[in-house]
C-alpha cells in the first residue's frame, strides 16, 4: 500500500494512504481526547474535542483528526495553543449542558477545568449528543430505531414521534456505546425495559444465530 | 413552440422573432420585482388590461409584467418604452391618468417621476435617476425588459447565444479557461475561483457528474438571487448548461427555498420551456451533448445553503453539513463529483463567454472582477437592488445610490454577509466593496446583503438578533456552533435585559474565537462575526447596556421606561386599549398615566400613540 | 386513513429514497401537516427507516407534525424586519389571535408562524397570509388584515 509521510507535532512519520489524522497520532503514540469517535463506526466529526492544527503559520487552521485524510507533507500539530484553546471551550460547553455526566467532568478536569462558566439549562440532563447510539444502531445493528431529532434549539436523540418503536429489537446496543450512561435501561425480574418497550431476558443458547432468533420473536 | 432542431434553427428562429418586433412599438413595464409585488403591481397590471380595452390600445400596445426594476422604495414602478419614461408609486388609480396623458396624450404625468428627496429635482427618464446613474447592471441587465415567463422575449435579446459558440466551437477546457481568465469568483458567499472550481471537478475522473445551482438564499434582508430566478430565470440555465458541458455533467438541480414560491414557479416553467424548445434534454441542438435540470424545493432550513447540507437535502436526508474534504467537486451529489454555484455566478456565465472574459477582467478590482448585485435595505432612501462594479465604495453605494439616510438621521453602521458578516461602522466608509477589504474589516461579502442601519438601531440588540437567528437555524451537529450559540444567546439575552455583567464580554469572545476555529461548517465558523464586530466598533454601546443598564438607542425595551406626557395626550385611549396588561388607566377625558409596576415594556403604547404623547427614555 | 388521497401524492414520484423530501412538502400542502399514519405509509414505500422520515419532518421548519389552520400566517423578521419593528408586528399579531408563534387558533382558523426573510426587505415590515403580502405594516394595520381573512 502507498505510504504517506507528513509531520506530526514536528516528528516526520509514514503511514498508509488513507489513513485520518488521528490515526496516524495514535501511531505516533500521540493522545488525542475524542468524544463521539468509535474504531467501529463511520466517523462524522461532531463533537471538536479532536481537532488539531493544521499547515503553515500563519495560515494555519483546525479540523478534526477523526475525518482529515494524511496529506503528503502536511503539518499537523495536535496540542498547540490554539487546539487546547478549543477543547478547552468546547468542554466547557459540554460541562454546561451536561454537568452531571462523569465522562465530561472527567475530560473536562483533565483540561483543569472543574466548573463551566456557563449558564446550565438543565443541570440533569446527561446526553452530548454525540451521536454514538444512533450509528450504532443503524451500522452496527441494522434497525435504525432511534435517531436525532430537531435542530439547535431542540435536538435530541429519540424514537420516532417520542413513541416506543416498532423497530427496536431492544438488544440494548445504544445504551452500550453511550458514553454518558443517559439511555435509560431498566432490567429485572428476567424483562428489559428499553425506549418505552418491555423485552422478555432470554437465556443464552450460545449459539448466535438463535440468539438473533430469540431476541426478534420477543413479545411486547 | 417550436423544436429546435439545430443550432442554424436557431438563428433562424431569433431572426424571425426579432423581425416581428417593432422596437418603437409602445410598451408598458410593469415592475413585480420582490419589492413591487407586496404593493400591488399584479392590481396595477390589471389596472392597464382594462385600460387598454376600453381605450382600444390591444395590439398597438404590449404590456408585460417584467423582473425587479431595481429601485423598490419608490414602488410599484412603471417603465414605459421606448420613451424610457420611469413612473413611480403608481397604483391602480393612477393608471387611467397614464393611459389617457403619456400613452394617448404624449404628455409626462408630472406628479409620478423621481423626485430628489434633498433638492426636490425631477427626473423623467429612467437614465436621469441617479440611483441607476453609478450602476453597471450585467446581471440585472435584462429584468426591466424582459417578460421572465416569455422564452421568445429572452431570445431576442441574444438568449441561448452561448450554445453555439459553447457547444460547437469550445472544448471543455476552452470554456474552463475562459471562465477561469475572467476572473470570476462565486457570488455566494466565499468567493471561490469559479474556473478553478470547475477545473478541479473536470479533473476527477467519472462518467457521472453534476451541476447544482444554489437558490437557497437564506441571508436575511437578501433578495439578489430572488430578483433573478423570477426576472431571468433563462440565463441561470444557459450559465448551467454551460458549466455542465464545461466538467462533463449531463444533469443539474436547481435549489429553490420554498419561501419563494414564485421563483419555483418561473424556474419550473422556464426549465419546461428550454426542454420543449430542445435546448435541454438528449443532443442539444445537435451537439452530442446532454443536459437536463431538475428543480428541487428546500423546506426551510437555511443552512441548507451550505453546500454539503443543500446536497445532503437533495439526497433527501436532514440538512447536515458534512466534514471537507471530500469537497463537492471530488464526491458530491449522490457520491459523485459536482459543481455548485451560486444563483449569480452562474447569471453571470454567458456574459462571460459572449463578450469574452477579458471584458469582464477589465471590471472590477484587480482580485475582485466584474459586477456585484447588492439589495439595498433598512435606513436608506432608495432601497433596492443595485449592480455596481467590484470596487465601488460603500460611500457611493449608500449615499450616492441609495440617496443617504432617511429623515436627515445619521449613518451608523451597515452590515454586509447576513449573519456571516458583520457590522461596518462609519469610519470605513470609503472601504472599497470588494472580497478581500470587506473580509479585512470583519465582514464578508457573503451574498450581497447590504443592511444600512442608523441612530435608531442597537448593535447589540443586532448581535442578539443574528445570534438568535442562526441558534435557530443551526443544525446542532457539532458542539462549538450548537452550545456555543446558545451561550451566547444567553448571554445577549442578559445584556439587552439589564443582566449584563464585566465578564460577559471576554466570556463572548471566547466563544467566538472557538466557534470560529473549531465548527464544523461555514454557519458555525462564521457566527461570530456579528459578535465580534459589533464588539470591536461598538464596545462602548455594549458597556452602555452593562454598567449604566442603558440601551443609548432606546432598542432595548426591559432597559426603557414609558411615560405619558400629559401636556401632549389628547385621552383618545389608543393606548389604553392597545395595552395587553392593561397599566394604562386615568381619569375620563384627562391625560392617561401608565403604572410602572404593571407596565412589561412591551412599547405598544408608543406604536400606536397618533399623538407623540408617549415618551421613551 | 384517506389512502386514496395519500396514493395520489405517491404515484407521482419513482420511490427513491430522494423523494423523501418532495413527497413530505406534498403531503404537508395538501393535509396542511404531517399525519403520524401518512408517514409510517411513506417510510415503507420508499423503504427508509421511519427514523429518517421522522428526523427530516422535525428538521426542516416547514413541515409540521400537527395539524395547521386554514390560514398560514407568516411575520418575517428578516434583518430589515426587525430592525422596522418585525418583533412588534409579530407580537400585535400573536395578541389579535391569542395565539404565540408556532400555533394554531383553537378554530383552526389561523396559523403563525415567523420566517428567516421573505425578501421584501424594502418593504419591510412585511407579513405574509397565505400566498398574499402585507407590505410596510404597521400595528393599527393588524386588525384589518386580520378582518379580510375572519369567518
Ligand atoms: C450557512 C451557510 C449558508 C449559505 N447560504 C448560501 C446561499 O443561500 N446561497 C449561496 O449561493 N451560497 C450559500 N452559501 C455558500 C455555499 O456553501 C457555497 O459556497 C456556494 O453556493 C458556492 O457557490 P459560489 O462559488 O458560486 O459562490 C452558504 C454557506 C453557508 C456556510
Ligand atoms: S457549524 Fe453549526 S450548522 Fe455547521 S455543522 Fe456545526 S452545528 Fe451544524
Amino acid at each position: 500500500m502507498e505510504e504517506v509521510g507528513l509531520l506530526i507535532n514536528g516528528i516526520y512519520l509514514k503511514v498508509p494512504q488513507g489513513y485520518t489524522l488521528l490515526q496516524a497520532a495514535q501511531q505516533l503514540g500521540v493522545d488525542i481526547p475524542t468524544l463521539c469517535y468509535h474504531p467501529e463506526l463511520p466517523s462524522e466529526g461532531n463533537c471538536r474535542l479532536c481537532v488539531v492544527e493544521i499547515g503553515e503559520y500563519p495560515r494555519t487552521r483546525l479540523v478534526n483528526s477523526c475525518t482529515y485524510p494524511v496529506e503528503p507533507g502536511l503539518n499537523v500539530q495536535t496540542h498547540s495553543e490554539k487546539v487546547l484553546q478549543a477543547r478547552r471551550i468546547v468542554l466547557e460547553l459540554l460541562l454546561a449542558r451536561a454537568p452531571k455526566a462523569k465522562l465530561i467532568q472527567d475530560l473536562a478536569a483533565e483540561m483543569g477545568i472543574h466548573e463551566s462558566r456557563f449558564k446550565s439549562e438543565d443541570p440533569y440532563e446527561l446526553c452530548v449528543l454525540c451521536g454514538l447510539c444512533v450509528r450504532t444502531c443503524r451500522e452496527i445493528v441494522g434497525v435504525s430505531a432511534i435517531s436525532m431529532a430537531n435542530r439547535t434549539p431542540g435536538k435530541l436523540v429519540t424514537t420516532p414521534f417520542l413513541e416506543p418503536s416498532d423497530a427496536c429489537i431492544g438488544c440494548g446496543s445504544c445504551a452500550f456505546v453511550c458514553p454518558t450512561e443517559v439511555i435509560p435501561y431498566i432490567e429485572k425480574d428476567g424483562k428489559r425495559i428499553i425506549w418505552g418497550r418491555e423485552f422478555e431476558l432470554v437465556r443464552c443458547n450460545v449459539k448466535l444465530e438463535q440468539k438473533l432468533k430469540s431476541i426478534s420473536t420477543v413479545k411486547l | 413552440m417550436p423544436k429546435i432542431e439545430s443550432v442554424d434553427h436557431l438563428t433562424e428562429y431569433r431572426r424571425q422573432i426579432r423581425a416581428q418586433r417593432d422596437p418603437k412599438q409602445q410598451q408598458i413595464l410593469v415592475c413585480s420585482g420582490p419589492g413591487c409585488l407586496p404593493l400591488g403591481s399584479t392590481e396595477v397590471a390589471g389596472a392597464f388590461q382594462e385600460q387598454m380595452q376600453e381605450k382600444g390600445l390591444q395590439g398597438k400596445v404590449i404590456l408585460k409584467s417584467t423582473g425587479c426594476h431595481g429601485l423598490c422604495a419608490h414602488g410599484v414602478r412603471v417603465l414605459l418604452r421606448p420613451q424610457e419614461i420611469a413612473y413611480q408609486k403608481v397604483t391602480p388609480e393612477d393608471v387611467p391618468e397614464i393611459v389617457e396623458t403619456t400613452l394617448i396624450g404624449g404628455k409626462v404625468v408630472e406628479r409620478l417621476v423621481y423626485q430628489d428627496p434633498d433638492s426636490g429635482q425631477t427626473a423623467v427618464h429612467k437614465s436621469e435617476i441617479p440611483f441607476y446613474q453609478g450602476q453597471k447592471p450585467l446581471v440585472l441587465r435584462k429584468l426591466d425588459e424582459i417578460d421572465p415567463e416569455s422564452l421568445d422575449d429572452y431570445l431576442v435579446v441574444g438568449g441561448y447565444r452561448t450554445l453555439r459558440k459553447v457547444l460547437f466551437k469550445m472544448s471543455p477546457e476552452e470554456v474552463i479557461d475562459a471562465v477561469e481568465r475572467s476572473g470570476l469568483r462565486g457570488r455566494g458567499g466565499a468567493g471561490f475561483l469559479t474556473g478553478r472550481k470547475w477545473r478541479l471537478c473536470r479533473q476527477v475522473p467519472g462518467e457521472v457528474k453534476f451541476v447544482i445551482c444554489n437558490g437557497d438564499e437564506g441571508d436575511p434582508g437578501a433578495f439578489m438571487d430572488r430578483a433573478v430566478m423570477e426576472g431571468d430565470p433563462h440565463a441561470i440555465i444557459e450559465g448551467m448548461i454551460v458549466g455542465g458541458y464545461a466538467i462533463g455533467a449531463h444533469q443539474g438541480y436547481i435549489y429553490v427555498r420554498h419561501e419563494y414560491p414564485l421563483a419555483v414557479k418561473r424556474l419550473t416553467q422556464a426549465v419546461a420551456q428550454a426542454r420543449e424548445f430542445g435546448l435541454l434534454g438528449n443532443n442539444i441542438l445537435r451537439s452530442g451533448f446532454d443536459f437536463d435540470i431538475k428543480i428541487s424545493q428546500g423546506s426551510g432550513a437555511f443552512v441548507c445553503g451550505e453546500e454539503t447540507a443543500l446536497i445532503a437535502s437533495i439526497e433527501g436526508n436532514i440538512g447536515e453539513p458534512m466534514p471537507r474534504p471530500p469537497y463537492p467537486a471530488q464526491k458530491g451529489l449522490f457520491g459523485m463529483p459536482t459543481v455548485i454555484n451560486n444563483v449569480e455566478t452562474w447569471a453571470n456565465v454567458p456574459e462571460i463567454i459572449n463578450m469574452g472574459p477579458e471584458w469582464f477582467a477589465a471590471l472590477g478590482t484587480e482580485k475582485s472582477k466584474g459586477t456585484k448585485v447588492f439589495s439595498l435595505v433598512g435606513a436608506v432612501n432608495h432601497t433596492g437592488l443595485v449592480e455596481v462594479p467590484m470596487g465601488t465604495t460603500l460611500r457611493q453605494i449608500i449615499f450616492e445610490l441609495g440617496g443617504g439616510i432617511p429623515g436627515g438621521r445619521e449613518f451608523k453602521a451597515v452590515q454586509t454577509g447576513g449573519p456571516s458578516g458583520g457590522c461596518i461602522p462609519k469610519q470605513f466608509l470609503d472601504l472599497p466593496v470588494d472580497y478581500d477589504s470587506l473580509q479585512e474589516v470583519g465582514s464578508i461579502m457573503g451574498s450581497g446583503g447590504m443592511i444600512v442601519m442608523d441612530t435608531t438601531s442597537c448593535m447589540v440588540d443586532v448581535a442578539r438578533y443574528f445570534i438568535s437567528f442562526l441558534f435557530e437555524e443551526s443544525c446542532g451537529k457539532c458542539t462549538p456552533c450548537r452550545e456555543g450559540l446558545r451561550q451566547l444567546l444567553n448571554i445577549l439575552n442578559d445584556i439587552t435585559s439589564g443582566e449584563g455583567k464585566e465578564e460577559h464580554i471576554t466570556l463572548m469572545e471566547e466563544i467566538c474565537t472557538t466557534m470560529a476555529s473549531a465548527s464544523l461548517c461555514g454557519l458555525g465558523q462564521s457566527a461570530a462575526n456579528p459578535v465580534l464586530t459589533t464588539l470591536k466598533y461598538f464596545r462602548a454601546e455594549y458597556e452602555a447596556h452593562i454598567r449604566d443598564k442603558k440601551c443609548p438607542a432606546l432598542v432595548c425595551r426591559p432597559l426603557l421606561t414609558y411615560t405619558i406626557d400629559p401636556e401632549a395626550c389628547t385621552a383618545c385611549l389608543a393606548c389604553v386599549r392597545e395595552c395587553p396588561v392593561g397599566a394604562i388607566s386615568g381619569p375620563k377625558k384627562e391625560a392617561q398615566h401608565i403604572d410602572q409596576d404593571i407596565c412589561i415594556k412591551c412599547g405598544r403604547c408608543h406604536d400606536v400613540c397618533q399623538f407623540d404623547a408617549v415618551k421613551v427614555e | 386513513m384517506d389512502v386514496e388521497r395519500l396514493e395520489s401524492i405517491l404515484t407521482q414520484y419513482e420511490g427513491y429514497p430522494q423523494d423523501l423530501i418532495p413527497i413530505l412538502q406534498d403531503i404537508q400542502d395538501q393535509y396542511h401537516y404531517l399525519p403520524k399514519d401518512e408517514l409510517k405509509v411513506v417510510a415503507q414505500r420508499l423503504n427508509v427507516p421511519l427514523t429518517k422520515v421522522y428526523s427530516v419532518a422535525t428538521f426542516y421548519k416547514m413541515f409540521s407534525l400537527i395539524p395547521k389552520g386554514r390560514h398560514q400566517l407568516r411575520v418575517c423578521l428578516g434583518t430589515t424586519c426587525h430592525l422596522k419593528g418585525g418583533q412588534r408586528l409579530l407580537e400585535s399579531v400573536s395578541s389579535h389571535l391569542g395565539i404565540e408563534p408556532g400555533y394554531t387558533t383553537a378554530d383552526m382558523q389561523f396559523s403563525l408562524e415567523t420566517v428567516g426573510c421573505l425578501g421584501s426587505c424594502a418593504q419591510a415590515p412585511v407579513m405574509m397570509v397565505d400566498d398574499k403580502y402585507y407590505a410596510r405594516m404597521t400595528i393599527d394595520k393588524v386588525s384589518k388584515v386580520l378582518k379580510l381573512y375572519k369567518e
